[in-house]
């Protein structure tokens, strides 16, 4: 057991899992340069030292030519894991994601596979609008693929192997403040370690964990506003009010028993997601609980979102958007006092 | 190659008619008047090497070595189809002979055969691709991403575009402001512009190319000339283009200059009306093999989406 840091968990999980199968190989920019970044926040770096610039491979400032190159070294027997640097930019390969990794085994009528792995860092980190979005949401629309949310170390790795492992298509969101200790320091980023096992392990997709135990409200949370709503269900506890909080670790497939399981117990669900309001994952998330859970509710699902604007830069206004722990806490206290 | 690029020519006219009977849905692009570029590239590429496809994919399909049965299964859309009736006319392809399902979007397949080129290229393999697009693809960012990256990896990759003179029904001349094999030097790698009626000419410039790329030196840009005597797509009667050129080009026809070469060469003509004769069967064969099929289950549309039932 030794303590690692996420961005750690995972180049943990790429290394070993390049050394167990030699068809994993990893591209993107600025991965493997010598004296380099190790990706934009380090995760790759060391790995090109170890295992030679044909396995990590450097590309040019192209989206479309990494997720296409992927796509098609996939089709051919090949287990790549691409890196886009932010998830902002996932959106100029937005066909190669869409149009050809995600329909092409569901084209060719299950003859052709695509196990492909597309790391993507979410999340507002004071960067302006376009280095900021949190866009779970758009790619949970898309079938085809699966889509992991890590908010630990230990689950970093562990959803990390269980995607290079896959037959599909993953993609893997990384939040920035979550990188923590041994990746590049964030403005405000949290410091989170895990223990990490020793032994090889990989956790199934579509499994939720409870965080922490309540009877009072249930809060479904990813990455940071999952450590937010821990934070804020710490301080309401002093109040004596007890929060629930849930982290379903897969957006596709996602854990709807333990969800429902909880909302059973609590009767009042509240979902906080850092993504904008508007189509949102959240948004699909309370119209599942409003479909099969709508006997267990005492009372209206609540959505705590970015406002629906672009990211500004100003902290002021980021800090404003964004859902701070304050705002998970004055809307759960109001929803367990029954006043929304 | 005369057997190929008859039974091209055979198979789109009888789809055209299945079509108007309306037993082929959908839509169709259809090859008429380019069989020598599928024919010329994939007779230099071996069995296990692989090609991308585009909307237009019927004739690289039967060049490759896609069975007619199931293609026209397909195109009738029955469960017998290569792609299980999930793909259709733009989706045509069956890997076990090297046709990669075939891409519908416009220069789609040029990263994706960089990605296949980089694959061999860490197998240590010494299988190539063969990417077909066409003159609008040089246009879309794609094309650019994928050819940069292939040349700067020197994958082996051959890149075949299919210059037919215009995207859907807008002329090149609108659009490109160089020649297509010209765009080669921006990637510093082989341009070539090759007859692409002239199936020989063909054949050699792809066996070239496949060579250079198969030694590890990377891609070649193949410009081939050709027309396509119908329509951009069903029901388009091509009145965007002169007739005097239509009419120049049907005179280039790839399958009439092959066959009066090869009487040059001493072929008999009975020789020919024989391969002619076997094409026809085999197009009834696989018509009615497609009429005898089975349409897939409705609830077969669930399957397939996220890979499960793959074998690795």
């Amino acid at each position: 057991m030794k303590r690692l840091s996420i961005a750690e968990a995972l180049r943990e999980a790429m290394r070993e899992e390049m050394l167990r199968d030699e068809r994993v190989f990893l591209i993107g920019e600025d991965i493997g340069i010598p004296q380099g970044f190790g990706g934009a926040f380090t995760v790759t770096l060391g790995l090109s030292d170890e295992f030679g610039h044909e396995r990590v491979v450097d590309t040019p400032i192209s989206e479309k030519a990494i997720v296409g190159a992927a796509v098609g070294a996939a089709m051919m027997g090949m287990r790549p894991i691409a890196d886009v640097q932010y998830s902002d930019f996932l959106f100029c390969a937005a066909d190669e994601i869409i149009n050809q990794a995600a329909k092409m085994t569901y084209m060719s009528g299950g003859t052709v596979k695509v196990p492909m792995v597309l790391r993507a860092p979410v999340g507002a980190t004071n960067r302006g609008a376009q280095h900021a979005q949190s866009p779970e949401g758009f790619f949970m629309h898309v079938p085809g693929w699966k889509v992991a949310v890590p908010a630990t170390a230990y689950d970093a790795k562990g959803l990390l192997k269980t995607a290079v492992r896959d037959e599909g298509p993953v993609l893997i969101f990384e939040h920035k403040r979550l990188y923590g200790k041994g990746g590049r320091k964030e403005a405000g980023g949290l410091d989170l370690t895990s223990g990490i096992p020793d032994e090889d392990y990989c956790i199934p997709f579509g499994q939720a964990v409870v965080r922490r135990e309540g009877a009072d409200l249930t809060i479904v949370a990813t990455l940071l506003m999952m450590h937010r709503s821990l934070a804020a269900a710490d301080l309401l506890a002093q109040e004596g009010i007890n929060i629930e909080v849930i982290d379903p670790r897969t957006l596709v497939p996602f854990d709807n028993e333990t969800m429902l399981a909880s909302v059973a117990k609590t009767g009042k669900l509240l979902i906080v997601e850092e993504d904008n309001l508007t189509g949102g994952w959240g948004a699909e998330v309370a119209a599942r609980v409003a479909d099969s859970g709508f006997d267990l509710l005492d009372a209206p699902i609540k959505r705590l979102a970015s406002y629906d604007v672009p990211m500004p830069f100003a902290p002021v206004l980021e800090n404003f958007v964004v859902p701070s722990v304050d705002r998970i806490i004055e809307l759960a206290r109001a929803m367990v006092k029954g006043k929304v | 190659m005369y057997r190929d690029m008859i039974r091209i020519r055979k198979f789109e006219e009888k789809v055209y008619l299945l079509f108007l009977e309306g037993k082929v849905l959908g839509t169709i692009h259809q090859y008429q008047g380019q069989e020598a570029v599928a024919v010329g590239v994939c007779s230099a590429l071996r069995r296990n090497d692989c090609i991308t496809s585009t909307h237009r994919p019927h004739g690289h399909c039967i060049a490759k070595g896609v069975p007619l049965d199931s293609m026209m299964a397909e195109l009738f859309a029955k469960s017998t189809g290569c792609c299980k009736a999930k793909g259709g006319s733009m989706h045509m392809g069956d890997i076990s002979v090297g046709a990669v399902p075939a891409i519908a979007i416009v220069a789609g397949g040029v990263t994706l055969a960089a990605g296949m080129g980089l694959a061999y290229k860490l197998q240590r393999s010494d299988r190539v691709v063969a990417c077909f697009f066409g003159d609008g693809a040089v246009n879309e960012g794609a094309f650019h991403e994928g050819a940069n990256l292939a040349a700067i990896k020197k994958l082996p990759v051959v890149f075949i575009c299919e210059n037919n003179f215009y995207a859907a029904s807008t002329p090149m001349q609108l659009t490109t402001p160089v020649g297509i094999a010209e765009r080669a030097a921006a990637y510093g790698i082989p341009g070539v512009v090759v007859d692409g009626n002239d199936v020989a000419a063909v054949y050699q410039a792809t066996v070239t190319a496949v060579a250079r790329a198969r030694r590890g030196e990377g891609p070649t840009l193949i410009e081939c000339q050709t027309y396509r005597t119908v329509g951009h797509s069903r029901g388009d009667a091509g009145t965007y283009r002169p007739k005097e050129e239509v009419e120049l080009w049907k005179q280039r026809d790839p399958i009439e200059r092959l066959r009066r070469s090869l009487i040059a060469d001493g072929a008999a003509e009975n020789e020919i009306a024989a391969i002619e004769a076997e094409a026809d069967r085999e197009i009834e064969t696989a018509v009615a093999f497609a009429e005898s099929s089975l349409p897939p289950q409705p609830e077969d549309a669930l399957l397939h989406v996220y890979g499960e039932g793959v074998t690795p």
